[in-house]
């Protein structure tokens, strides 16, 4: 019988199947952070019974921390408290913990692949939904609650049933200015924020083919955000070579022969998925969001859509809380609208290429008057890297600064908060209300169009602008 | 050991709202306690209090009229992030059932961890209880977890749940009870 990928490396992971109970699934690499890991500990302490293989996990702070002056102890009692409970379990119950100030901290879905933690064919979970991202590499990697946690803490397994498969396909030339971020928010725009829910998604075709790791981190990080359990991308040339001589990666003879296991892993010909959706890349342009969820994008050039042109006209009622709370009108143009804060940061965009692209816009520009920026790097593998690079030189030159790693204004939980009523454009995966701040207005778009609107502290095409500056070559 | 679920019979809350995600049920702000109690007193707090700390009159858990264990939601209720506080949040303000066509997965996961029973039933009987419940916030919703059954007035509807899931919370079993007695299993899987 024809496999698709996911089947592959779901059925091998498979310790023991009973009549009547979930299949229980080992779990190859576990991730932990501070905001969702206590209570778990906590359950092993109650039952009394240690951690049942600690080289599987990987513990590190980045929901909580400042993105400023990190060296200095957390300001905020309670952030400060679940950062050291983190670090007194890990010592407890002897857990590998990149802490802050350590050269691998970051955010636990940049650093897992950064470290070569990721790898095909594994499966991999945190307490985190964007643990879709690992999929990149072709691994089944999913979100999973604190209780969860605590099983694979204390079991290695977790108990799931198997989720549906489906197939989205997108094929053709992506337009200029055209990132993986559009291509995401394109597909969630389709399909809606449910669109997927009870699926395990894989991409193919040949768009997806020619992304970089980054870019296809990015695709498979925003599969949660319409609705699916993860998402994976069949591992190829372009994978190997992103994990050839990282930290974690074997290496050597050890790594040939792996690859050559990694080259297995694809879906067979004929290989049956519940469902298959097909994309035409030349329909995607830069996107954004207008409302409260991430299946509420447009095309930056296209209006907000009216109430009525809605395709489920049962949606009516929260497409209309939703302009109200974002303080749009339905049917207008979002290009030209004045925006207050740019953030440029989070599990979606933060890797070294993001910040790259950013740079690639402001470089000899200066961002616009009273417009915030933010750039929060995802790791300090990256914060340096820019540094080597003279990135964080550029973006100074353009007025603002590169920070320190964690997750930031992504979810707000620290002090890096954007205020009521204030307009961000923001590089993150969600656009919740009061997620980045209690009554803050977000729209997520590309690394691209944050940087655009950076400089011209409005909503802006960012094709308009690279006609201006000649940047006529980004990588996808 | 988790509180068993038997049948519950109670008066609802109606929050027909679609899409609410858990960023609404738990704002992140809010997740920094390291125990899983307390939650519920930040349940929904974005919609409950203004910023200075009011209780918002327009919502729904402001409004005494509306009380019970029972919680009806709309489509795509739990949307969102992991965390399971929001599941925490919903059980320690005192709800064991929410009630909606349609969830989202890892919430629904979170939910059967943790005693809260996520209900779904069609379109029509959502909205039929939506109506009723308004009507007559006295109305009592009957929910038999063996029988699989949700009932008010003169309806009635079944629901599904996974066997093995209904056998934990009527036992008030967890997975780890289950997944520790396959620690040999485990280790062997590990050597091959
Ligand atoms: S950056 Fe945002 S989405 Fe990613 S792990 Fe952190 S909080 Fe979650």
């Amino acid at each position: 019988m024809p496999k698709t990928l996911f089947d592959k490396i779901w059925d091998k992971h498979i310790v023991t199947s009973r009549e009547g109970y979930p299949d229980p699934l080992y779990i190859d690499r576990h991730f932990i952070h501070e905001v969702t890991s206590p209570q778990a500990f906590d359950g092993l302490k109650k039952r009394g019974i240690g951690v049942f293989n600690r080289e599987r996990t990987t513990a590190t702070a980045d929901h909580n921390v400042p993105t400023k002056d990190q060296h200095l102890p957390i300001k905020e009692a309670l952030s400060r408290h679940q950062v050291e409970t983190l670090r007194k379990n890990c010592k407890d119950f002897g857990i590998t913990l990149y802490d802050l100030g350590h050269p691998f901290q970051g955010i636990v879905h940049i650093i897992g692949p950064e470290l070569g933690l990721t790898q095909p064919g594994m499966t991999i979970v945190c307490g985190d939904s964007h643990t879709s991202t690992h999929g990149a590499f072709g691994a089944i990697a999913f979100g999973i609650g604190t209780s969860e946690v605590e099983q694979v803490l204390a079991t290695q397994c977790i108990l799931q049933h198997k989720p549906k498969r489906m197939k989205i396909e997108i094929n053709g030339e992506l337009g200029k200015g055209v990132l993986a971020k559009d291509i995401i928010l394109y597909i969630i725009s389709k399909i809606s924020s449910s669109g997927a829910t009870g699926y395990f998604v894989e991409y193919a075709g040949d768009t997806i083919v020619h992304l970089s790791m980054e870019a296809r981190m990015t695709i498979c990080n925003m599969s949660i955000e319409m609705g699916a359990r993860g998402g994976m991308i069949a591992p190829d040339e372009t994978t190997f070579n992103y994990i050839k001589g990282r930290k974690f990666a074997p290496h050597g003879d050890a790594f040939n022969q792996k690859v050559e296991e990694w080259k297995q892993l694809r879906s067979d010909e004929n290989a049956q998925f519940d469902k298959v959706l097909s994309f035409d890349a030349t329909d995607i342009g830069p996107m954004i969001t207008y409302g409260t969820n991430p299946g509420m994008g447009i095309r930056i050039s296209d209006r907000i859509p009216t109430a009525e042109e809605l395709k489920d006209i049962s949606e009516k009622p929260s497409f209309i809380k939703s302009l109200h709370y974002m303080g749009l009108e339905p049917g207008s143009q979002l290009l030209g609208k004045p925006i207050d804060y740019v953030f440029i940061g989070s599990c979606t965009n933060a890797r070294i290429e993001d910040l790259r692209l950013v740079a690639s816009i402001v470089n000899g520009k200066k961002k616009a008057e009273g417009v915030e920026v933010w750039i929060v790097p995802g790791s300090k593998q990256v914060q340096d890297q820019a540094q080597r690079e003279g990135l964080d030189k550029i973006f100074e030159a353009a007025g603002f600064e590169l920070r320190s790693p964690g997750c930031s204004a992504c979810l707000g939980m620290n002090e890096d908060k954007i205020p009521a009523g204030k307009y961000c454009i923001s590089t993150s995966n969600r656009n919740f209300e009061g997620r980045q701040g209690p009554q803050s207005r977000t729209f997520l778009a590309s690394p691209l169009s944050a940087a655009a609107a950076a400089i011209t502290g409005r909503v802006t095409d960012v094709r308009e602008l690279m006609k201006i500056s000649k940047v006529d070559k980004v990588p996808h | 050991m988790k509180e068993k679920f038997n049948t519950i019979k109670s008066t609802a809350v109606p929050l027909p709202d679609e899409n609410v995600d858990t960023d609404q049920i738990i704002p992140a702000r809010f997740l920094k306690a390291t125990t899983r109690e307390g939650f519920g007193d930040n349940l929904f707090r974005d919609w409950r209090y203004d910023s200075n700390g009011q209780p918002m009159v327009d919502f729904v858990l402001n409004n005494k009229i509306y009380q019970g264990k029972i919680l009806i939601a709309g489509k795509n209720f739990g949307c969102g992030s992991s965390r399971e506080h929001a599941a925490w949040a919903l059980y320690d303000y005192g709800f064991r059932v929410v009630v909606s066509s349609f969830f989202a997965d890892i919430f629904k996961n979170n939910a059967l961890n943790n005693g809260l029973l996520p209900i779904v039933v069609n379109d029509t009987f959502l909205q039929s209880l939506i109506h009723a419940v308004n009507k007559n916030p006295a109305t009592a919703i009957t929910v038999n977890l063996k029988a699989q059954t949700i009932s008010f007035e003169n309806q009635s509807a079944d629901f599904e749940i996974n066997p093995y899931k209904k056998s934990c919370m009527i036992n008030g079993y967890d997975d780890i009870d289950y997944l520790l007695s396959l620690r040999e299993d485990i280790k062997q899987f590990e050597l091959s």
